[in-house]
């Protein structure tokens, strides 16, 4: 089954010539043809001669012996990266027709690698949500369902739930996603995919359409822990544009996966204990904690005192910074415009008629919390406790290698549940969150099924720069979960 | 802080977001409810404490002063709403 293959099969298969890359392209198409109307992974499904054009100059540096990293392998972009020429439309009205003149880095570092595009994934309008349900687009829908309730269609998570959707139901090998506070991680989650936010600096923002620059990191979404390694060698690597890309080199992150984890150390934070953890999402952790032991590591616990000011400071930083980078969107240059009489008329009426409910209550918030008198009150004091929450996993990590935790406090929820009060479906990035406030990687891996049948994942975060022994940890712990469920709908189902 | 609705026309209007008044008192109270969780904040102790800028991961690099960009007036303007020759167009502004 082409669409069911890791990266790392696929590629040993191309490079066998035991299929081509032409043939993997088309089972991808066909799939993508029978399945996308249900679940609304893609947006946007790129030509089919593309796909197979670039899928044939892929097989022609196959048989030239000239093949990169990522040869030949078709995956999903999320629609937050511009790709030349291809629409990019950020799951909004706003950018509804936006063809962009040019290709982002991470993008352009994968098509130099040789992958092949086959879309662009749906997400949370602007990557703010944690349900997919925001897209203008239309929600996508979890292939996941519960035992016993078929017919309740669930949220894949979010903000790369088309991403994560497509991965999951073999829509595509592998997907880029993008995470500000959770949106790779738990859509990875809910979905039974690895999924690896970096270092931030790892991945250069260049291109990448943004929400909140301090936090925005694009990462891989894939099917194994070693498949995540070698997608985000592809994807990363110093970037002159992006004035916050890091220069350090780029290791060979897929060999990390499979080294001997013995005597590394591994925190269990005690305020993630939260009151009210369901007793699933506690139970897994324990067993990831007990294969993790028996892997030969030492279990420690570890205080990260500033845990429960991770999200506040979350929602006040995020929508600071979104309120300041979707000003761009005016009507003028690009995107939507309603015409008014007066230039700020324009304005007025194009960003009511772009910008969905969550985005602009986003925007709102932010330009509440930098305005003339609650600056200091709200944004400043936010980044104060941003830096208390940095310094409580650097503590941590003078004494321990990785921290283990819950990616998520919940299995998949329904589609339309968490939706009248922001407050409730903001608490699914609990523990997501505060990696991303301090800049740390982390890694989502899926580890067992709840009691309805539905993937529950486990969160390994680690030093900065360090996602190798965090992609060590990960391996460890899928090796041992043995995780190989397929959810109801997937492209292999029937067949 | 309790957000009032005079406030909420405030930064709608700052925020270059046309609200129509139905929909002002609804985008008040789901700002508000947020602002009533975020004010647990109050309770951190930052004395001292030096605001965190970014994720301070690496320091600003200085590139040589030349253009490395450009020359691509077509490609940016075939993506406008609306132009006029070379320029984009807005309604007039100056009565």
């Amino acid at each position: 089954m082409l669409t069911g293959l890791t990266l790392t099969q696929a590629r040993a298969g191309l490079a066998a010539r035991k299929f081509s890359a032409r043939e993997l392209a088309q089972a991808h198409l066909d799939a993508i043809g029978r399945l996308n109307t249900a679940l609304n992974a893609y947006i946007t499904v790129l030509p089919e001669q593309d796909v197979l054009a670039s899928a044939d100059a892929a097989d022609a540096r196959y048989a030239a012996g000239t093949a990169g990293l990522m040869d030949g392998l078709p995956i999903g972009v999320k629609d937050l990266f511009c790709t030349k020429g291809v629409r990019t439309t950020a799951a909004s009205k706003m950018l509804e027709n936006f063809v962009p003149p040019y290709e982002s880095t991470v993008t352009a570092n994968l098509l130099n690698a040789g992958a092949v595009f086959l879309g662009k994934t749906n997400l949370d309008e602007f990557a703010m949500g944690s349900a997919n349900m925001s897209s203008a687009f239309g929600p996508t829908t979890n292939p996941w369902t519960r035992k016993g309730d078929e017919s309740t269609a669930l949220v894949p998570g979010g903000s790369s739930g088309g991403s994560s959707a497509a991965v999951a139901a073999g829509l595509a090998l592998a997907a880029t996603g993008t995470d500000t506070g959770g949106s790779i991680r738990q859509p990875a989650a809910y979905c039974g995919i690895v999924g690896l936010k970096p270092t931030y600096g790892r991945c250069s923002r260049w291109g990448t359409i943004a929400f909140a620059s301090s936090l925005d990191q694009a990462g891989p979404m894939t099917r194994s822990v070693a498949d995540a390694g070698l997608m985000l060698e592809a994807m990363a690597g110093f970037d002159a544009k992006d004035s916050t890309s890091s220069n350090r080199p780029v290791p060979e992150f897929h060999k990390a996966v499979g080294k001997s984890v013995k005597g590394l150390r591994v925190g269990i934070p005690t305020e993630y204990r939260a009151p009210g953890l369901p007793a699933d999402v506690v139970a897994m952790w324990e067993q990831g904690i007990a294969w993790l032991k028996a892997a030969g590591c030492e279990v420690v616990d570890v205080s990260l005192p500033h845990t429960r000011h991770g999200l506040t400071t979350y929602y006040i930083i995020a929508p600071a910074e979104c309120s300041s980078n979707l000003a761009r969107y005016d009507g003028i240059r690009f995107g939507l415009r309603k015409d008014a009489p007066t230039l700020d008329g324009v304005y007025e009426a194009t960003r009511a008629a772009g910008f969905g409910q969550e985005v602009r209550n986003r925007i709102l918030m932010g330009t509440y919390v930098l305005s003339a008198g609650y600056y200091d009150a709200y944004y400043l004091k936010a980044q104060k406790v941003r830096t208390l929450i940095k310094r409580d996993f650097e503590q941590a990590f003078e004494n321990v290698d990785v921290l283990l935790t819950p990616t998520a406090p919940s299995a998949a929820f329904a589609q339309g549940e968490n939706m009248d009060d922001p407050v409730q479906m903001y608490l699914n990035d609990i523990f997501t969150v505060p990696a991303s406030m301090a800049g740390v990687p982390a890694l989502s891996v899926p580890v067992g099924l709840n009691g309805v049948g539905l993937p529950l994942g486990l969160q390994v975060i680690g030093k900065h720069f360090d996602e190798e022994t965090v992609l060590s940890i990960g391996g460890a712990l899928e090796a041992a979960a043995g995780f190989t469920h397929k959810p109801s709908v997937h492209a292999g189902a029937g067949a | 802080m309790s957000l009032d609705l005079a406030t909420t026309r405030r930064i709608a209007k700052l925020a270059r977001i046309g609200l129509e008044d139905n929909e002002l008192e609804a985008t008040r109270q789901k700002l508000n409810g947020i602002l009533g969780w975020i004010d647990q904040l109050a309770e951190v102790d930052v004395t001292g404490v030096p605001p965190m800028v970014g994720t301070e991961t690496e320091t600003l690099r200085q590139r040589e002063d030349k253009v490395t960009d450009g020359n691509c007036r077509d490609a940016l303007l075939a993506c406008a709403p609306e132009t006029s020759g070379p320029f984009y167009t807005v309604p007039k502004v100056v009565e």
